[in-house]
């Protein structure tokens, strides 16, 4: 151990910390700290506690009438008589599309005995391409919900279906001119064709397609660039140089893992060569983003002040920008001249809660570039007739709403009555609808205010399709059977227009309309159908642009900007019942079981706020209160609140966790509000974040140095000095006085390697890890006490100025090292080391003396101090993965590399090399993929043999980039990271 | 005990007798044999209000652990990554008492240190009861006690069919500490076999002439018995003696042994068995000063046996002090980064105040025994007992929590606070120690009578007037 020293700062890079109250050294946090201690009340004993929510939630669902698990209604064939190939407690794989705000994705759902367990990305989907999101990880724990509505609600009161029918059926609607449907945005060509059926039965109604987090303002700068509505498709992997005018594309302006998988292709260095090919990320954005982290630069900019940036920068490819002082200036000058190199391999995305012109501008610059048809296509996004969309359709249903032209509405899914600007006051309008009809999961905010609430189907539950805006489908498949009796939207757009069909029969009938049989049955299998949509070549009307950027308001510059984003938990509050989301911690905050108010450290200081001091945000009549959270990197004089929560009627989970950022969203700023003044109350509100304040960098009484933990240099220092990276750290040979215990040369070895430089930070690991490992969740109070229970975290340090630091996202799963310092130390050896280089946890052996997770020096072990299954509901217990044991209280747990994965893998091989070849075969690379691994959309694990020499874990780990974590220990960690490459403009920045 | 050094009268004064008052033999086992003989309301009140205080406490300790059984260990405050914090703290922290015990009847026994023999029974005692305070710690702090039987001891069994894993220390830790229990628990009884007959030939009811002729094995004072008991108790001194030093450093090894900045040192095993005597003392100071005023044992337990306590208070302090430094030396010279951190960390991080409290308690006040008259105040030492013990619980609490709760990756670094439940399981283990060893001084000698009389005989012809020299060794001592 002595001998170990860290190079000093020059060589370790730059300074990482990790927030500021450490680096502050605040005394809030050390209050905080004297607050909370000691604690006077047992958690078990915590009236808000998880606990006593589950028992609610078990309650609620005794109440409510078991329903038992059950198989699809229509059946293929009978389970009592048995079915060729069919085995019980089987993995059984089907595809089937999720949606999310308009944004499909295919996926494959991994089912036993037809119950769906986890959800995986479904490879042959251009929008998954084998990745999924952590919302779509999640996803699948919503079915099993005990909170989701189970009745026909009439009045709030109890009723039944056939109730409904009957009412339905004796609406007098006429020609439909008091007819009203509202939906999120229908991408489903089924929900299409049924939806024309119904316009054309009532030609007199309108369709109102509103979604509080969608692509509408994209669509809307289509139509302002080009004089037509088209889909823009970035194509990621074919850009140098991108520069994202606040557009998240890696976290929350996305619901897909696209953009990642295309973007990572020009992050990952498989080769050397690849370094050449490395891309250039500028973000000009308010709040710190995942793609701002992600950025080499980034400027913070007022969500208002994109637009002039823009046309700046329009301006500046023309004329040579003035050259100015400050940052601004300097980003500016540099970006000019890096697309102007890049030119066709260039490419400007705008975010989609920008207004149209910042979109038209961007449209323009990448036709100045040429890259418009190179790294940015587009295809039509016409929409039929009598459908509105976005806000402006919502401003008209509920102006139509609010003077009685309307007689009937049918709410298909959302929830508008929390997610509708405030100023539209959505649930008033719905209480002057005679007839108002609500089909949604939950009884939520919309439900309890409309006449009736129908239950809807899971999307796992029941037959529908969806189509990516580049226009390939794909079918959705129902793995189960409607737990509640839930009906789909397909199901009840087909009564209404008169055809009322099970959704198998809609689904069936649309598309053997258009394609044969064996195509159906093909697509079934594929979970893919057509080959997208032609792309057109647009031209940009320069002079509509001009002039709609001239009439543009210019964005208030006093008071403080509000801006609203999609929470990376709870989304715009379609999750906010889910557990597993709520415990996942933001990407940047670390923040779980909540939101906060974030703001920058300099408007903390100037308006002396703290951490978790309760402000009230207000601008006219609209106003929230919200807890402060300090987040480096935020534009100064903006607060960025996300969006899902404080909500009343979410469920258990999710009801009253967080604040309502809806109460000040209006029409007018649906994502920027100016204008706004923040005040304190007085009140103080506790965050609970998974990362504790500390800093990487030491105490400057020590030499200030860094830590070598996170490890990148820029690509031209490593093209010096290519083990720049290693070197960062001088690792001792180890010399031992024991012989070597295991032989580690032959047999399979299992090894792991992260590449730092593709890792987004996106969370999609971490919950694909919660939903295969049956990890459970613990709730805020026991989170606060240091107990999640998360087997793969991600280590977020930001780097650099407090005010406008950089920052780093590091994956750490258990390192499964081959002298695992965890091992020797538990007394019943509970956990030992495999022939294969697993580091082994034997559950049933462990009595949990937490020796072992005190001497692992990446604390990526976790311990069950209460019994965090014990009380879930059953209904709850269904989503476990039965081929993971669930590990009651008392006992150590940790990743195990999906040991479970490994063995499946190895009976595949068995039985699959007999069937072809007579004798067993090998496992090859990419037979054993584990759950992180497999839904990384940036494909930044790989994992694999190390003894094999072809494997790509092999090869990455052979690269000069590849160190271990705190390796000087000697503990021969076998997960290794990749240094990341950073591809700096050296314009930008000096020192590496 | 044949040889007589005579001693100047004139020296009385500062070497003086160690049993005072003038006792003869008789009076020795009626001021001892009484106590334990007195019926129910000749023993002062002041006693039985003290049992009710410390027995409510262990009803506590009770009512704790059940809850802790009955809801898993999340009741307490560990988190990750502070995995030990109380429950650890609490286990080594009690070990540490148990050792001056041993110390007293063992090491100073061998070194023919007379002015043991009024302080060893109860020392002894005192040790069995911190060691059973300590072993609830490991044996709860798993939050499944039930499945401690199978992991603590190699017993066969069924569901694993293998051993436990003798590379780790935890097992080390149980071999250690059960072998300390059990020769401990041997030596106080071989110690108690000569009290218990003069207790026998006391007693009038039957029982408990029976139970008392039980247990005191038959001891009737012959020369023979004499002379095994003197064999047997030198050997049970000599096996004794290692384990003082052995126990506390396989507890050390606890630490030393993992790879955590601020554990993984090799100058643990003798700081920590400094430690120990240190906090074993103290704790011995603070029972004798409460039981010489509850049972007014004034004659026996002076203030010479005092003084000499202070001393290795003060010695130990000193090394423990001497050991603090060199830690920080050391995290200094090694230039190890993380072991530099953690010692700043514990110094001026968020756990500063347990440091410094441990500095003051541990470092500063014990010099305060350079002062004669400090070292000879009862009011003092009684409060620099309790506060030295408060110093040594803190010591502990900053080498396990402290180390724990910064270490490598600073992401993962977090903060521990107790919970209600950890204090009170902690206050209740005073109460277990505190009902047993009330209840060991009502019952059994608290003084070793035998013992007390080879001192006193010995004192006799040192004290005596010249002139009037009588042969020692004919009056050895035997019960009367």
């Amino acid at each position: 151990m002595s001998l170990v020293q860290i190079s000093p700062a020059s060589k370790t890079g730059p300074k990482y910390w990790r927030s500021l109250d450490q680096a502050a050294n605040a005394p809030e946090f050390r209050q905080w700290v004297e607050r909370e201690f000691p604690s006077t009340a047992a958690e078990m004993l915590d009236g808000n506690s998880r606990r006593t929510i589950l028992k609610l939630m078990a309650a609620s669902f005794g109440m409510a009438g078991l329903v038992a698990c059950s198989r699809p209604e229509i059946r293929f064939a009978p389970q009592a008589r048995g079915q060729e190939d069919y085995v019980p407690g089987q993995a059984y794989n089907y595809t089937t599309a999720i949606v999310i705000n308009g944004q499909a994705t295919g996926l494959v759902i991994k089912t036993y005995d037809g119950r769906p367990v986890k959800v995986e990305g479904n490879p042959d989907h251009p929008a998954s391409q084998g990745a999924a999101t952590a919302l779509m990880q999640a996803s699948v724990l919503d079915i099993y919900d005990p909170d989701r509505s189970k009745l026909v609600m009439n009045a709030q009161k109890e009723s039944n279906w056939e109730a409904f029918s009957a009412a339905a059926a004796g609406l007098n609607l006429g020609d439909g001119a008091g007819l009203r449907i509202l939906s999120e945005a229908v991408v489903s060509p089924t929900l299409e064709s049924l939806r024309g059926q119904l316009l054309a039965k009532y030609p007199a109604a309108r369709w109102v397609e509103f979604d509080s987090v969608s692509r509408e303002n994209e669509r809307q700068g289509t139509m302002l660039a080009f004089g037509q509505a088209l889909n823009v498709h970035p194509q990621y992997d074919k850009a140098r140089v991108v520069l994202s005018l606040d557009q998240d594309f890696l976290g929350l302006d996305t619901a897909s893992p696209q953009a990642t998988k295309l973007f990572s292709k020009r992050r990952r260095v498989e080769a050397e060569e690849d370094i050449e090919r490395l891309s250039r990320l500028y973000v000009v954005e308010s709040q710190f983003s995942l793609t701002g982290a992600n950025a080499e630069h980034r400027l913070r900019a007022k969500g208002g002040e994109v637009r002039q940036f823009a046309a700046d920068l329009l301006a500046g490819l023309t004329a040579e920008p003035a050259a100015g002082e400050g940052k601004r200036a300097q980003f500016l000058a540099a970006v000019v001249k890096d697309l102007k190199a890049a030119g066709k391999e260039a490419l400007v995305v705008a975010g989609h809660r920008q207004p149209a012109v910042v979109h038209a501008l961007a449209h323009q610059i990448n036709q100045a570039l040429g890259a418009n048809g190179s790294t940015v296509t587009f295809t039509s996004a016409a929409r039929p007739d009598r459908v509105d969309a976005g806000i402006e359709g919502l401003k008209t249903l509920t102006a139509a709403m609010s003077a009685g032209q309307v007689n009937a509405i049918i709410i298909v899914g959302g929830n508008p009555a929390y997610t509708a600007p405030a100023d539209l006051d959505f649930a008033a309008a719905l209480s002057k609808v005679a007839t108002s009809i609500h089909l949604g999961m939950h009884v939520n905010e919309t439900a309890t205010a409309a006449k009736w609430h129908l239950p809807e189907a899971h999307y796992l539950e029941a037959w529908g399709d969806a189509r990516t805006s580049a226009g390939v489908s794909a079918i959705q498949q129902p793995m189960i059977d409607p737990l509640y009796g839930g009906k789909s939207a397909i199901e009840l757009i087909a009564q209404l227009a008169g055809t009322p069909e099970k959704g198998y029969a809609l689904v069936k009938k649309f598309w053997t309309a258009q394609v044969s049989e064996a195509a159906w049955r093909k697509a079934l299998n594929d979970g893919i159908i057509g080959s997208g949509a032609a792309t057109v070549s647009p031209t940009v009307n320069a002079g509509a642009i001009a002039s709609a950027a001239a009439a543009a308001p210019a964005s208030a510059a006093n008071g403080v900007e509000v801006a609203f984003v999609p929470s990376s938990a709870a989304w715009d509050g379609k999750y906010t019942n889910n557990a597993w989301m709520q415990e996942t911690p933001d990407s940047m905050t670390k923040l779980v079981w909540g939101n906060a108010a974030l703001v920058s450290p300099k408007m903390a200081r100037d308006q002396q706020l703290a951490n978790g001091d309760m402000v009230t945000l207000a601008q006219g009549k609209y106003k929230v209160d919200a807890a402060v959270m300090i987040q480096p990197g935020q534009a100064d004089g903006t607060v960025t609140l996300s969006m899902g929560y404080g909500r009343t009627r979410a469920g258990s989970v999710g009801n009253e966790v967080g604040f309502n950022a809806n109460l000040i969203r209006t029409s007018d700023n649906f994502w920027y509000a100016p204008g706004f003044t923040v005040s304190k109350t007085g009140g103080t509100h506790v965050h609970a974040t998974t990362q504790e304040h500390g800093t990487m960098v030491e105490p400057a009484e020590l030499g200030g140095n860094t830590r070598p933990v996170f490890r990148e240099t820029s690509i031209e220092e490593y093209r010096k000095e290519p083990k720049i990276i290693k070197e960062m750290v001088e690792v001792p040979e180890l010399v031992s006085i024991h012989p070597a215990v295991a032989d580690y040369t032959t047999g399979y070895q299992w090894g792991m390697a992260i590449d730092l430089g593709a890792c987004t930070g996106c969370n999609a690991c971490v919950v694909a890890c919660q939903a295969e490992n049956n990890t459970p969740v613990v709730g805020k109070d026991q989170v606060l006490r240091g107990r999640e229970m998360h087997w793969l975290r991600i280590d977020r340090y930001y780097v650099g100025d407090e005010e406008d630091p950089r920052a780093v996202e590091q994956p750490i799963p258990c390192m499964q090292c081959e002298n695992a310092p965890c091992e020797y130390v538990c007394p019943v050896a509970a956990t030992t080391h495999s022939p294969e280089g697993l580091n082994d946890m034997a559950y049933n052996r462990c009595v949990g003396t937490r020796y072992c997770a005190n001497n692992c020096p990446y604390k990526v072990r976790h311990f069950n101090f209460l019994n965090f299954h014990k009380e879930m509901p059953d209904i709850m217990a269904m989503v476990h993965n039965p081929e993971v044991t669930v590990r009651m209280r008392g006992i150590m747990e940790k990743c195990t590399y999906c040991v479970q994965r490994i063995q499946n893998a190895k009976i595949t091989v068995k039985a699959d090399g007999r069937q072809k070849e007579g004798t067993p075969r090998e496992i090859k690379d990419g037979d054993v993929v584990t759950a992180c691994q497999q839904t990384c959309p940036a494909d930044a694990i790989a994992f694999g043999n190390i003894n094999d020499p072809i494997s790509r874990v092999a090869k990455l780990k052979k690269q000069e980039r590849n160190y271990g974590l705190l390796e000087e220990l000697q503990v021969r960690p076998r997960t290794t990271y990749l240094g990341r490459l950073r591809n700096v403009n050296p314009e930008l920045e000096k020192e590496a | 005990m044949s040889v007589v050094v005579r001693q100047d009268p004139q020296l009385l004064g500062v070497n003086p007798p160690l049993i005072q008052g003038g006792k003869d033999f008789r009076d020795v086992t009626n001021d001892i044999s009484s106590i334990t003989e007195a019926k129910v309301f000749e023993t002062p009140m002041k006693y039985w209000i003290a049992l009710a205080c410390t027995g409510s406490v262990l009803a506590l300790l009770g009512a704790m652990l059940a809850y802790l059984v009955a809801n898993g260990v999340g009741v307490w405050g560990n988190n990750r990554p502070v995995g030990w914090a109380w429950d650890i703290t609490n286990f080594v922290f009690w070990i540490g008492i148990g050792h001056a015990g041993t110390l007293i009847s063992a090491i100073l026994f061998l070194f023919r240190q007379k002015w043991r023999t009024s302080i060893n029974r109860s020392a002894e005692a005192m040790t069995l009861f911190a060691v059973m305070c300590a072993g609830i710690f490991p044996l709860f702090h798993t939050g499944r006690p039930w499945r401690a039987a199978y992991w603590l001891f190699p017993i066969p069994n069924t569901d694993l069919n293998m051993w436990q894993n003798f590379r780790s220390p935890l097992i080390w830790d149980v071999f250690a500490v059960s072998t300390y229990l059990t020769i401990s628990a041997l030596f106080w009884f071989t110690g108690l076999v000569p009290d218990l007959a003069t207790l026998r030939d006391r007693a009038t009811g039957k029982v408990k002439q029976v139970v008392l002729g039980f247990f005191a094995l038959g001891w009737r004072g012959s020369a023979k018995h004499w002379r095994n008991y003197e064999a047997g108790y030198m050997i049970l001194a000599g096996l004794s003696t290692p384990l003082v030093l052995s126990v506390h450093s396989v507890v050390s090894f606890d630490f030393a042994t993992s790879v955590i900045p601020g554990w993984h040192t090799t100058i643990f095993p003798p700081y920590f068995v400094a430690g120990a005597v240190f906090s074993g003392f103290a704790m011995v100071m603070t029972l004798l000063i409460i039981c010489r005023y509850l049972l007014n044992l004034d004659n026996y337990i002076t203030i010479k046996h005092l003084e000499n306590m202070n001393k290795i208070i003060l010695v130990t302090g000193s090394i423990v002090g001497y050991a603090y430094c060199t830690e920080f030396f050391i995290a200094w010279y090694s230039g190890n980064p993380y072991e530099r951190f953690t010692f700043f960390n514990r110094a001026f991080g968020p756990y500063w105040w347990a440091y410094w409290m441990m500095m003051t308690c541990n470092v500063i006040s014990p010099q305060f025994y350079w002062s004669k008259t400090l070292r000879r105040s009862i009011p003092f030492m009684f409060v620099m007992s309790i506060v030295v013990n408060i110093g040594m619980w803190f010591e502990r609490f900053v080498i396990i929590a402290t180390s724990l709760h910064r270490d490598f990756l600073p992401s993962s670094w977090g903060y521990f606070r107790p919970t209600w439940v950890d204090i009170s399981t902690f206050i209740g283990t005073f109460g277990l120690f505190l009902t047993m060893f009330l209840l060991f001084a009502r019952f059994l000698p608290m003084i070793a009578m035998s013992e007390v009389k080879g001192v006193l005989a010995h004192e006799k012809h040192a004290f005596a007037a010249p002139g009037t020299n009588q042969e020692s060794h004919e009056e050895a001592p035997k019960h009367a």
